[in-house]
């Protein structure tokens, strides 16, 4: 017992000057004239707009990635004290004063800067030598591409940062493993993969290839752990559990994280709700909740309605009628009910209520105490303003020949009766005498006659349907779609008797109140589902690249050209450093085959601990390079030269491996070897040459002139800029 | 103690060679087994039993085949009208009966079987296959609905025969085969000219052979050796010639053929010289004899299909010209391009079509409200354009005038020759690609502005040179906005006549939508020259093919409002397929596996799944286990790997060996389900006096 009182108190640290320097050097590079150019760069105006919604806490959407990385840069705003007041829509234009340009630039900056000390950690950490490390990092810090991508409001070197945390705290954790399981400093490191992993994927979606690569690493690692018969079963499954926790849960824990901050910073309404369900639009403040705030719950027979569809492609829309009738002929010759008009209308109208009826009555208001509709229940849908009923037969419709006309019946005399019963299939009831509830139930309208779904074809209509969209009976209702899927978003029980009265009500707004709250993981999953599948447009843009072009740097981006002198900046790798670390890996990947077989038929040219190393770093590093690198040949959206850039990291680190392979393994007498390293350092101020030739470039701070920047253009298919004019 | 990253997956390697080719091998080969006399001494008074169970082993499978063919034929010929994907696989069968050139975005091997049947049961082409429903009346179609039978009934005597020789269990092997016989999506499927059957023959074949090859394996390079191993590669060629996804029954050969040469390759008792030489033995059989048997099918589908026909136009210019009655075929045209000359400029991305121009407008709203342009993929007048100088309207055709021919980066206008308008652009974005500039015709009897010149460009050529008809790849590039013309692929809506958008690009990439080719040329002043030199050779002519289907196959996606089955839906039987049929006066097939098969085979998976994982586990704590529990192991994960990746109904349960009781569960729910493969008339299922009533189990079952 208090043995340690015997023994003073001891504090000893190991600052590894290297690392001290690195830091030192990358935080230079990174942020010096941070706020230099003060106008918006290239994507700054993309991720720009999202930090001004976050800053005015409205709800946006978007597809593009996770939550996490927006919600960082915001940090930096929130930091500076921006109130969100900019309007982001041009590369180029000047920050007003109110802009804090350098904090909102910090983040990326310092995470880029880290990356090179990181650099060095991840190789020491593999087993390298100090020189290798020292290599990796300086790489790092020369290399233009990572260095214009960090200077700027942008999240590729957020989720670098995030790649190379989760790779090296995995190292840290299994180095410590042989020694000292279950230790704090195990415990540190292993909880911090995890944590950095699900930081990668909360940046961007990408992360998740890092991600991956470490899960099958520890894969391998814990399946090793089994084979090992020292350990006790209850050891062994301890450590399992362990790794699960870090790996599993407490990265899925976090990405929920991400969200409900997310959806808990930005509360108020915007202009992207419309996407959204009308229940999640209703838990935002403003906007639908303003509206629905006072409605009754339970639909009733004579309740007043606006049925949305829920699945809202090509645009969100509601039912929707009005006087005009269809064409007796269309253009194609075939024919039609001529009846009256029913679309989905993507605006607000007041063409788009419906009033519930009960067939067996007459009156079209809700009785006292109102009768709710219940799932199964035959009503019919009356149109507000023209008293018509829903109605579907056996008529082609106008853009889907396959399925039925739908429309509001017009009694003509001609032999055709009016099919208007419908019953109600409420698709979410929790038991078979659910209610329809407004908002929350999602309800299908089947037609009793013919069994036909009401259904949003998303086909538009021609001009004689006002280019709304068209609305059919699916008779093949196979399965479930969420286009044959509607809810109710307003409502209010009808009041009036007569048809004026009844006008002057439904051009009134509805009030009442019952409060509703969706639930946060029923927000999270559709925030997700929405962002999964929120569709990018237009996929082509000047400066995008496919996958091919990255590898031998084939392509560059134009980021922001000085208004008036040439300067400018553009995203542009250092030529030498690309091209090594390709051929570097192309060399890795040769050796490791060729040592693989040897290995198989007994033959040891490297001794185990040195193959181990080389396997692992090779795992790691080009294994890296490979899953941040081969799934965009797979992506449909448009691709950038920025998007290689995680990968180029990894590869960058393996360059050194290969190295230092060389020089200790293929180099046989000490005369090669001081060869060799005399060439290396040749190619290290090679490359330290390019990186000041193409500095100008990626600082912008320079102005050249038109033949020096000719002279720049390297390649035929670098768009550099050049005035026509000065 | 030596790591376990070397030690622990050679280990595992070797374990499925223990089980396959050790001690079980010996009993599967029985007769054949001459490897030890002594061992054979010992055991001859078992000779007769061994004899007589081989016998009972062909009878059985004998049995098997019989029942197989008997399920299969019975009531082949009905319905007797077109079945769903009849009408495209028939139809294409006929094309090759007759002759025409026809596109589809599958290789031709399954159809032009299926056009042989034809042909040999004396089917003459006539019949239209317009859609399904349609009657076949006195048309000769049970030739090929037979042969698909034949094709399918063999699958399950294939299906017996590699349980017998991955498990060597009687049982599990009959069980295999009652489950497939009983299997009512099988059945269906096999019963109708589809390429289905075809596809799952040749996957089956190819599996079989590779398992009958693994169990030589322990006498390389004997005669059965050299047979299986080819006929393997055999059936990969035909499986990959009828579909493309036969792509994936080559991955797992691939898989078991390059862990099989990598235990050869680890055995040090073995030379190298001896290893390459069983390399070598596989890059023959399974990639080099492949290759030549699926190109061999289409050099036989060109060879065949001579006649112009429906599926030209997605072919290039100097691919048509092989086809008789083509207007490219035998035609001679002069050579280089000069003014006045009237011509179809056709666009290099395969499957745009021709530039095209018509009497009508861009609807308001949509851009300037001018002369439609888009690209179009079948011949027309409306296709013709007429090459002029951009300062004088002269007729650069009258006689008196020499001839004066384009060259590379001469300022030109293309007057179209219907309308007499001028292909213009200008600064108005395109009607779906909002990015580019909208393209249009314009001016009155070719009188227009500075909007309607063009630069010709012909790409990587030297500026000054004249343009070839066909050959040259030009570019045209606006010379107002400096954009390039091009068509962005992408559908216009009614008012274009469903005809692909035309637009002018501002970004200058080359990409070969933007480049173009003159096809037609008629210039009277100039000489003629003939095409035939144009001729592509047959490589070229295969890879235009592939390309073309690989852009058809991209196209089959379906819009977001329509119900699609997803993949999830396939395992669990959520849904099936009307075949033909849907009232109940009708004769209906609906195409549905049958679930009792289908859901014990989700359950034999996961339990494999488990069993497999806890075996792995306890191995690897170095639990030590029985030998055959291993083999068994790892030849269930080699079909477990021929289920996940064929996704057909290869994996069969091998767990539940011997369960007889099972087998009569089968059999019964085949005689409840089997209405809907033979079809039905009568009431739908609601109908409690439907034979399937009650046997809705699903609710997505709509029979």
């Amino acid at each position: 017992m208090l043995g340690f009182l015997k023994h003073p108190v001891v504090v000893t640290a190991d600052i590894n000057l290297n690392v001290v320097a690195l830091t030192a050097m990358g935080l230079l590079s990174r942020l010096w004239q941070l706020s230099y150019p003060r106008a918006v760069v290239f994507d700054e105006v993309y991720y720009g707009q999202y930090i001004s919604f976050y800053m005015k806490r409205i709800f946006f959407l978007d597809g593009s990635g996770p939550p996490f990385g927006h919600m960082l840069l915001a940090l930096g705003g929130y930091l500076g004290g921006f109130d969100g007041n900019f309007l982001w829509n041009r590369i180029g234009a000047e920050y007003s004063s109110n802009v804090p340009v350098w904090s909102l630039r910090l983040l990326p900056a310092l995470t880029g800067a880290l990356s090179v000390p990181m650099a060095y950690q991840i190789l020491s950490e593999l087993g390298f030598s100090h020189c290798a490390a020292m290599g990796a990092a300086l790489l790092m810090l020369i290399e233009n591409a990572l260095i214009t991508q960090s200077r700027l409001m942008l999240l590729e070197s957020v989720l670098i940062f995030f790649n190379l945390l989760a790779v090296l705290s995995y190292l840290k954790f299994s180095n410590s493993q042989k020694q000292r399981p279950f230790s704090p400093s195990w415990w540190f490191w292993l909880t911090l993969t995890g944590v950095a992993c699900s930081c990668a994927v909360g940046v961007k979606y990408v992360g998740v290839f890092t991600y991956l690569l470490v899960l099958a690493v520890a894969g391998v690692h814990a399946w090793h752990l089994i084979g090992d018969r020292s350990l006790s079963n209850v050891s062994v499954l301890c450590h399992l559990l362990a790794r699960a926790a870090a790996l599993l849960v407490v990265p899925a824990a976090m990405y929920l994280l991400f969200f409900y901050v997310h959806l808990s910073l930005v509360y108020r309404s915007g202009p992207h709700d419309q996407i959204m369900s009308s229940a999640f639009q209703a838990s935002l403040e403003g906007g639908l909740a303003r509206i629905t705030q006072g409605q009754p719950l339970e639909v009733a027979y004579g309740s007043q309605v606006t049925l949305k569809n829920v699945f809202g492609k090509p645009v969100p829309c509601w039912l929707h009628s009005h006087q005009s009738t269809y064409p007796m002929i269309y253009e194609n010759g075939r024919g039609s009910s001529h009846q009256q008009q029913v679309t989905c209308y993507p605006f607000k109208d007041v063409n788009n209520w419906w009033i519930v009826k009960d067939p067996g009555r007459h009156q079209l208001v809700v009785s006292n105490p109102p009768r709710p509709v219940r799932h199964g229940d035959v009503v019919q849908l009356v149109h507000g303003m023209t008293t018509r009923f829903l109605n579907t037969h056996d008529v082609a419709a106008p853009l889907s020949p396959h399925s039925q006309e739908v429309s509001c019946y017009v009694d003509y005399n001609v032999s055709m009766p009016s099919q208007n019963l419908w019953r109600l299939d409420i698709v979410n009831r929790d038991s078979d005498a659910g209610v329809w509830k407004t908002i929350l139930s999602e309800v299908r309208l089947v037609h009793v006659n013919t069994s036909a779904v009401l259904k949003l074809s998303g086909a538009h209509l021609p001009d004689w349907g006002f280019r709304q969209l068209e609305v059919v009976g699916e008779k093949l209702s196979r399965g479930y779609h969420e286009s044959t899927v509607w809810n109710v978003e307003e409502h209010r029980y009808g009041k009036s008797q007569e048809q004026e009265e009844r006008e002057v009500e439904l051009h009134s707004p509805t009030q009442m109140d019952v409060h509703r709250n969706l639930s946060f993981l029923a927000r999270f999953l559709e925030l997700q589902w929405r962002m999964l599948t929120a569709k990018s447009d237009g996929s082509e843009h000047k400066y995008s690249s496919s996958p091919l072009d990255w590898v031998t740097l084939d392509t560059s981006i134009a980021y922001w050209l000085h208004p008036r002198t040439s300067a400018q900046i553009h995203l542009l790798g250092n030529v030498v450093i690309w091209a090594s670390a390709s051929l570097a890996t192309a060399v890795y990947t040769l050796l490791f085959f060729w040592y693989l077989l040897r290995r198989r038929r007994k033959i040891c040219d490297l001794p185990e601990d040195s193959w181990l190393r080389w396997v692992l770093a090779g795992a790691l590093c080009a294994g890296g390079w490979a899953v941040n690198y081969v799934p965009f040949f797979l992506m449909e959206k448009t691709l950038f030269l920025y998007h290689y850039l995680p990968a180029l990291t990894f590869q960058i680190l393996l360059l050194p491996v290969v190295l230092q392979h060389i020089s200790d393994h293929l180099c046989r007498t000490q005369l090669l070897r001081s060869l060799f390293s005399a060439l290396l350092v040749a190619w290290y101020s090679c490359a330290c040459h390019v990186f000041n030739t193409l500095r100008p470039l990626t600082y912008g701070d320079k102005s050249l002139s038109p033949s020096e920047l000719k002279a720049l253009r390297w390649k035929d298919s670098w768009d550099i800029l050049i005035r026509k004019y000065q | 103690m030596p790591p376990a990253v070397g030690g622990g997956p050679a280990r595992s390697e070797l374990r499925p060679r223990r089980g396959r080719c050790g001690p079980q091998t010996a009993r599967v080969v029985g007769p054949d087994e001459t490897a030890k006399p002594a061992a054979r001494s010992r055991k001859r008074p078992g000779w007769g039993s061994r004899h007589f169970e081989a016998a009972g082993r062909w009878a059985l499978l004998a049995l098997v085949t019989l029942l197989s063919f008997a399920t299969r034929f019975h009531r082949l010929d009905e319905p007797p009208h077109v079945c769903w994907d009849e009408t495209h696989f028939g139809k294409m069968g006929s094309y090759y009966i007759n002759r025409t050139f026809f596109f589809d975005v599958h290789p031709p091997l399954g159809k032009m079987l299926i056009g042989l049947a034809g042909y040999l049961s004396g089917y003459d082409g006539t019949f239209l296959f317009q859609k399904p429903g349609d009657k076949y009346e006195h048309h000769n179609y049970m030739g090929m609905r037979g042969f698909c039978a034949f094709l399918g009934s063999l699958l399950v005597p294939f299906a017996y025969l590699i349980v017998l020789e991955l498990s060597n269990s009687l049982p599990a092997a009959l069980l295999t085969a009652a489950l497939l016989t009983f299997d009512t999506g099988c059945l269906t499927l096999s019963q109708y000219i589809l390429l289905d059957p075809i596809l799952m023959f040749f996957i089956m074949a190819a599996m079989l052979s590779m398992v009958k090859h693994n169990s030589c394996a322990n006498r390389p390079f004997s005669a059965p050796w050299w047979f299986w191993l080819s006929l393997t590669g055999i059936n990969l060629a035909g499986a990959l010639g009828v579909k493309f996804v036969g792509l994936f029954i080559i991955l797992q050969v691939g898989w078991n053929t390059i862990s099989d040469l990598w235990h050869l390759f680890g055995d040090l008792s073995l030379s190298v010289v001896t290893v390459g030489k069983h390399l070598t033995a596989r890059i023959l059989c399974l990639i080099v004899l492949p290759l030549t048997l699926y190109t061999a099918t289409y050099a036989v589908h060109f060879m065949v299909l001579n006649k112009s026909g429906p599926g030209d136009g997605f072919f290039s210019s100097a691919f048509q010209a092989r086809l008789s009655g083509n207007n490219l075929h035998n035609a001679s045209i002069p050579e280089h391009l000069a003014y006045g000359s009237v011509i179809t400029v056709k666009n290099l991305r395969m499957a745009i079509g021709y530039l095209h121009s018509h009497r009508h407008l861009y609807p308001e709203g949509i851009g300037a409200r001018q002369q439609q342009v888009t690209t179009y993929l079948h011949k027309d007048y409306n296709n013709l354009w007429i090459i002029k100088k951009h300062n004088t309207n002269a007729d650069p055709l009258d006689p008196s005038l020499p001839v004066e021919f384009v060259r590379h980066g001469d300022i030109i206008r293309l007057e179209h020759k219907e309308t007499s308008r001028n292909l213009h652009s200008h600064y108005h974005e395109a009607p779906l690609t909002r990015k580019h500039y909208q393209v249009t015709g314009y001016g009155i009897n070719g009188t227009g502005d500075s909007n309607d010149f063009w630069r010709i460009e012909v790409v990587n050529r030297k500026f000054g040179n004249r343009i070839k008809v066909l050959r040259s790849r030009i570019r045209l590039i606006h010379l107002v906005t400096g954009c390039v013309l091009g068509s962005s692929g992408k559908v216009l809506p009614k008012w274009g006549w469903e005809q692909l958008e035309v637009t002018c690009t501002p970004y200058l990439k080359e990409t070969l939508n933007s480049i173009w080719n003159v096809e037609d040329h008629i210039n009277p002043k100039l000489p003629n020259i003939s095409l035939d030199v144009l001729q592509p050779s047959f490589p070229e002519v295969l890879l235009e093919s592939h390309m073309v289907m690989i852009r058809g196959n991209n196209g089959l996606k379906p819009k977001d409002n329509e119900f699609t089955s997803k993949p999830w839906h396939w395992p669990v039987n959520y849904q099936g397929l009307r075949f033909s049929g849907i009232n109940d006066t009708d004769f209906r097939v609906y195409l549905l596996g049958n679930p009792v098969v289908w859901w014990l085979n989700l359950l034999s998976i996961a339990l494999y799944l488990l069993l497999g994982s806890i075996i792995a586990v306890a191995v690897q704590r170095g639990a030590h286990l029985p030998a055959e529990v291993e083999g068994i192991l790892w030849d269930t994960l080699l079909r477990l790997w021929a289920w996940s990746l064929a996704s057909s109904s290869l994996a069969r349960g091998l767990y539940v060996v011997g369960n007889l009781s099972l087998l009569l569960g089968t059999a019964y729910s085949f005689y409840l389900f089997h209405p809907l493969a033979y079809g039905m008339v009568g009431p739908l299922a609601q109908d409690p006096r439907s034979p399937m009533a009650g046997l809705r189990w699903l609710e997505s079952w709509d029979f």
